[in-house]
C-alpha cells in the first residue's frame, strides 16, 4: 500500500482514538459543576479520570504530531489558519491541566470552585472548537495556491462550523455522562448524570442530524457514498446509546457512544479523503496527501516506528484501566486527599 | 515585521517559561526514584515510614511542577505551526519525525505511568509502583533526548538534502548520532540533575531550620541534594567544556561570539570582562588572559581561533551579503553568568554537604548563613535560561544554520494584533500559574512535617 494512505489512515487512527478517549474527559469536565452541590461527590467525579486524562490527551498532541510528520504541509497550513481558535483551545488547555493538579491542593472552597470552572471551561472550549475546525475542514478555507491562509479569523466561524462545533459538545457531555455511570458507585450521582445526559442526548441528536443536512448541502459528500454511510450509521448508534441509557444498560450505553465518536471520525475522514484540507478558492490548492506529505523515506521510518509503538502504547494504556477499573468510591478520594 | 518580532518573543517567552520546569522533571523524577527504590529496599524500620513519607513529598513538587511542564509543551509543539508555518514547511519532513517519536515514545510513557505511580499506591505491589516512577524518568528522559534531536538539526544540519526548496531527510541514523545531540542532552541532562538537586537542598535547608520536628529526615535530603547537586555540575561541567570544544568545528560563528572574539587570533586571549561595541564590530576594552580560550578549546596553549570578523567575511562569501552575527554581547555575559553560577552553586554544595556531614547545620554563624540560601533558588534557573539563550541566540540570524533564515520561517498569514493578543494572553496566563502554583507549593512545604519517633530520637545523638 502507498505510504500515504497508510498515513492518513493511521491519522484517522489516532483522531478517533482522541476523540473517544478525550471525549469523555471533556464531557466529565463540562458535567463537573453541575453534577452535585457536595464538594466530595464533584471530587468523586474527578477521581473517575484523574489517573487518565494526561495520557488521554497524548493521543491529541500525538496526532498533532504525526501530522507534523506525515503531512507538513497540513500542520504548518493548519495551525496557522486556526491561530486565535488554536490559542484559546491552548488557554483552555493550560487552565484545565493545571486545574487537575492544583484543585486538591488546598481545602479552601473558593480555591477548588475556581478550578472546577477552570476544568469546565477548559473542557468546553476544546470540545466546542474541535467540532467547529472538522466542519471548517470538510466545508473548505479560503487557502490560495501557496497553502497559506487568505481569510480572517472569523471567515472560521459560520452557522455551519457552529453547529458543528455544539454538535461535539453535546455529544461529549453525553459520552462523559454515561463513562460516569460505569465509573461511580453513587447511585445519586449517576442517576443526576443520566438525567444530564438525556437533555443533551436530545440537543446532541438534533444538533447532529441539522448538521447532517448542512453537510449534505454545503460539501460534495453525497459523491462519496461510504462517508455517508458511516455518519447515518454513528447516527443510528448514537440512537441506540440514547435507548441503552434510558434503560439503564450503562455499559452498552457507553460503548454504543464511543462507536458512535468513532463511526463520526472516520466518516469524517472518508468525506475528506485523499484530501487533508479542502480550498474553498480551487480544488486544485487543496492540501492532499500527495502535494503535502513526506518524502518516502521520512514516512517509511515513521511507519516502522508508528508500528511497532502504537500497539505497545494500546497494550500498557489498556492495562492502566483495567488497574483502576473499580468504580470510585468515597474511600479514594479520602486515600488522595483529592 | 512585526509578527516576526513579537512570534520570536512569544517563542522565546513560552520556551524560556517551559524550561523553568523541565529540569526539574528530568532531575526529580530520579531523585524521587531513587527515594522509592531506597524506601522499596531498607530493612530498617526506623526509616521506612519517614522514607515513604519523603518520597510523597518530593514526589507532590514533582507533581506540580510537571504539571506546569506539560501543559506548557502543548504550546510549543503547537507554536512551530501556529507562528513558524514556513519553517515547519521548509523542515517538516525531518523535524515533524523527532517530535511524533517523543509522543509515541515518551509522552505516551509519562503521562501514563504517571497516573499510575499517583493514583496506584494501594493498587499496584510496592516494586511495581516504584518501577512506575522509574519509567516515568526514562520517559521524561527520552523526550529530552527527542527535542534535543530536532533542536540539535537547527544548530548544526546532517543527514539531509534540498529538494525543490525543501530540506529532506536522507539519513535518519545520522540525525541522531549528530555529535551536536550528545553535547545538548548530556548538558541538558546535567542541568536537569543540578536544578532538582538545588531544589531539594534548599527546601531540605528550609525545613531543617525552620521545623525542627522533621530535622532528621531532611538532614538527610540535604545531604542527598547536595551530592546530587555536585554530580549534575561536574557533568555539566564536563558536558559542556567537550562541547565547546566541538563548537569549534561545528559552529565557529556561536563560539567566537560568545567568546567576544572579533579578530582571528592564535593563541587566542580569553576575555574575562569586555566592552563590547556590536556595530563598530570591536571590544573598546577588554581584560583577557592570554592563550586560555587556545587552551580551552585545544588542550594546549597556542592554535588559531577565527575571529567574528573572519567568519562574516566567510559568510557573506558563502550565502550572500547580510549580517551573520548573532548578538554578541548578549552571548557573552550570559556565558559568564552561566558559568559563574556554576561555581557559585558548587561552592553552595560543597558547603552545606560538609555542614550536614559534621551536623553543624543548625549550629550559630552557620544557622543564620543558611537561612539565605532558599532565597538563592533562582540561581539554577537563570544558569538554565541563559545557557538556552546561548544556544538559540547564538544560531541567529539563522532558524537552522546555513539553511534558512529566522525572518523567513514565520506564518505570513499573521498580523502584528494577533500575535500581540496571543502574547499578552500567554504572558498573563503564565504568570497566574506560577504564583498559584509556587503559592500551593510553599504552603504545601511549609504544612507537611516529617516525623517519625525513633528517627527523631536518633537525630539528636
Amino acid at each position: 500500500m502507498d505510504l500515504t494512505i497508510l498515513w492518513f489512515i493511521l491519522i484517522t487512527v489516532l483522531f478517533t482514538g482522541f476523540f473517544i478517549l478525550e471525549g469523555f474527559d471533556y464531557g466529565v469536565g463540562m458535567l463537573l459543576p453541575f453534577l452535585s452541590r457536595r464538594d466530595e461527590d464533584r471530587s468523586q467525579v474527578l477521581m473517575t479520570i484523574a489517573p487518565v486524562w494526561d495520557g488521554n490527551e497524548v493521543w491529541m498532541i500525538t496526532a498533532g504530531g504525526a501530522l507534523f510528520a506525515a503531512f507538513p504541509h497540513v500542520y504548518a497550513t493548519m495551525f496557522s489558519t486556526f491561530y486565535l481558535a488554536l490559542f484559546l483551545m491552548l488557554v483552555a488547555l493550560i487552565l484545565r491541566g493545571a486545574a487537575f493538579e492544583l484543585r486538591g491542593r488546598s481545602q479552601h472552597a473558593c480555591w477548588r470552585r475556581a478550578w472546577e470552572a477552570a476544568i469546565c471551561f477548559g473542557s468546553a472550549v476544546p470540545a466546542f472548537l474541535w467540532g467547529v475546525a472538522v466542519i471548517d475542514l470538510l466545508k473548505g478555507l479560503p487557502i490560495n495556491q501557496d497553502m497559506t491562509y487568505a481569510g480572517s479569523f472569523f471567515d472560521l466561524l459560520s452557522i455551519y462550523s457552529i453547529v458543528g462545533g455544539i454538535t461535539f459538545l453535546a455529544v461529549f457531555v453525553f459520552h462523559g455522562a454515561t463513562f460516569l455511570s460505569i465509573r461511580l458507585q453513587n447511585t445519586g450521582l449517576i442517576l443526576r448524570a443520566r438525567s444530564l445526559a438525556r437533555v443533551w442526548g436530545i440537543i446532541a441528536a438534533a444538533a447532529f442530524v441539522l448538521c447532517l443536512l448542512l453537510t449534505v448541502f454545503s460539501t460534495d459528500i453525497l459523491t462519496r457514498p461510504a462517508a455517508v454511510g458511516l455518519l447515518v450509521l454513528a447516527a443510528l448508534l448514537f440512537i441506540g446509546a440514547y435507548i441503552r441509557l434510558c434503560g439503564r444498560h450503562y455499559v452498552s450505553s457507553f460503548v454504543l457512544g464511543a462507536l458512535t465518536i468513532a463511526c463520526t471520525t472516520v466518516g469524517f475522514f472518508a468525506a475528506l479523503f485523499p484530501r487533508l484540507m479542502v480550498s474553498s478558492l480551487n480544488p486544485a490548492y487543496s492540501l492532499t496527501i500527495t502535494n503535502a506529505a513526506s518524502t518516502p523515506y521520512t514516512l517509511s521510518i515513521m511507519t516502522v516506528a508508528a508500528l511497532v509503538l502504537v500497539p505497545i502504547v494500546l497494550i500498557y494504556q489498556g492495562w492502566t484501566y483495567y488497574v483502576f477499573r473499580h468504580r470510585i468510591t468515597p474511600d479514594d478520594v479520602q486515600e488522595h486527599s483529592y | 515585521m512585526e509578527a516576526l518580532i513579537l512570534s520570536r518573543w512569544q517563542f522565546a517567552i513560552t520556551t524560556t517559561y517551559h524550561f523553568l520546569f523541565v529540569p526539574i522533571t528530568l532531575g526529580l523524577s530520579i531523585f524521587v526514584a531513587l527515594l522509592e527504590t531506597c524506601y522499596v529496599r531498607t530493612r530498617r524500620p526506623h526509616w521506612k515510614a519517614a522514607s515513604r513519607k519523603l518520597v510523597k513529598f518530593f514526589g507532590t513538587l514533582f507533581l506540580i511542577n510537571f504539571a506546569l511542564g506539560v501543559v506548557t509543551g502543548i504550546v510549543q509543539e503547537f507554536h512551530f505551526g501556529m507562528n513558524w508555518s514556513e519553517y515547519s514547511r521548509f523542515m517538516g519532513d525531518i523535524f515533524g519525525a523527532p517530535l511524533a517519536l517523543e509522543a509515541l515514545t515518551a509522552f505516551f510513557l509519562e503521562s501514563t505511568f504517571l497516573g499510575l505511580w499517583v493514583f496506584g499506591w494501594k493498587k499496584l505491589s510496592p516494586k511495581l509502583h516504584c518501577a512506575c516512577i522509574w519509567i516515568v524518568a526514562l520517559g521524561s528522559n527520552i523526550s529530552a533526548f527527542w527535542i534535543l534531536v530536532a533542536n540539535s538539526f537547527m544548530q548544526h544540519p546532517v543527514g539531509y538534502a534540498i529538494e525543490n526548496g525543501r530540506a529532506v531527510m536522507t539519513d535518519f541514523p545520522a540525525l541522531i548520532t549528530n555529535h551536536y545531540v550528545l553535547g545538548e542532552y548530556s548538558h541538558a541532562f546535567f542541568s536537569g540533575i543540578t536544578t532538582a538537586g538545588f531544589v531539594v537542598l534548599a527546601v531540605s535547608v528550609w525545613k531543617v531550620l525552620h521545623d525542627e520536628s522533621s530535622r532528621y529526615a531532611f538532614t538527610q535530603t540535604v545531604k542527598a541534594g547536595a551530592i546530587f547537586m555536585l554530580i549534575g555540575l561536574f557533568g555539566a561541567m564536563g558536558s559542556g567544556h567537550l562541547h565547546t570544544q566541538y563548537l569549534a568545528q561545528a559552529n565557529p560563528m556561536k563560539l567566537s561570539s560568545i567568546e567576544a572574539l572579533w579578530e582571528t587570533a592564535d593563541p587566542a586571549p580569553f576575555a574575562i570582562v569586555a566592552d563590547i561595541d556590536q556595530s563598530a564590530r570591536r571590544n573598546d576594552s577588554e581584560i583577557a588572559v592570554p592563550g586560555v580560550f587556545s587552551f580551552m578549546l585545544y588542550n594546549r596553549p597556542t592554535g588559531a581561533v577565527p575571529g567574528i570578523n573572519q567568519l562574516q567575511a566567510q559568510a557573506v562569501e558563502k550565502y550572500g551579503a547580510g549580517d551573520y552575527i548573532p548578538d554578541v554581547c548578549g552571548l557573552f555575559w550570559s556565558f559568564r553568568i552561566m558559568i559563574g553560577l556554576g561555581g557559585l552553586m558548587m561552592l553552595l554544595g560543597f558547603v552545606t554537604l560538609f555542614l550536614a556531614h559534621t551536623g553543624r547545620l543548625t549550629q550559630k554563624p552557620f544557622r543564620c548563613w543558611l537561612r539565605f540560601l532558599p532565597a538563592l533558588l533562582p540561581l539554577p534557573f537563570i544558569a538554565n535560561s541563559v545557557g538556552w539563550f546561548i544556544a538559540e541566540a547564538g544560531r541567529q540570524p539563522w532558524i537552522v544554520v546555513g539553511l534558512q533564515r529566522t525572518a523567513d520561517a514565520v506564518s505570513p498569514n499573521l498580523t502584528g494584533g494577533e500575535v500581540w493578543l496571543t502574547l499578552i494572553g500567554f504572558t498573563l496566563i503564565y504568570l497566574v500559574l506560577i504564583i498559584a502554583a509556587l503559592c500551593i507549593a510553599l504552603r504545601y512545604i511549609h504544612q507537611t512535617t516529617i516525623t517519625d519517633e525513633p528517627a527523631a530520637e536518633r537525630g539528636r545523638d
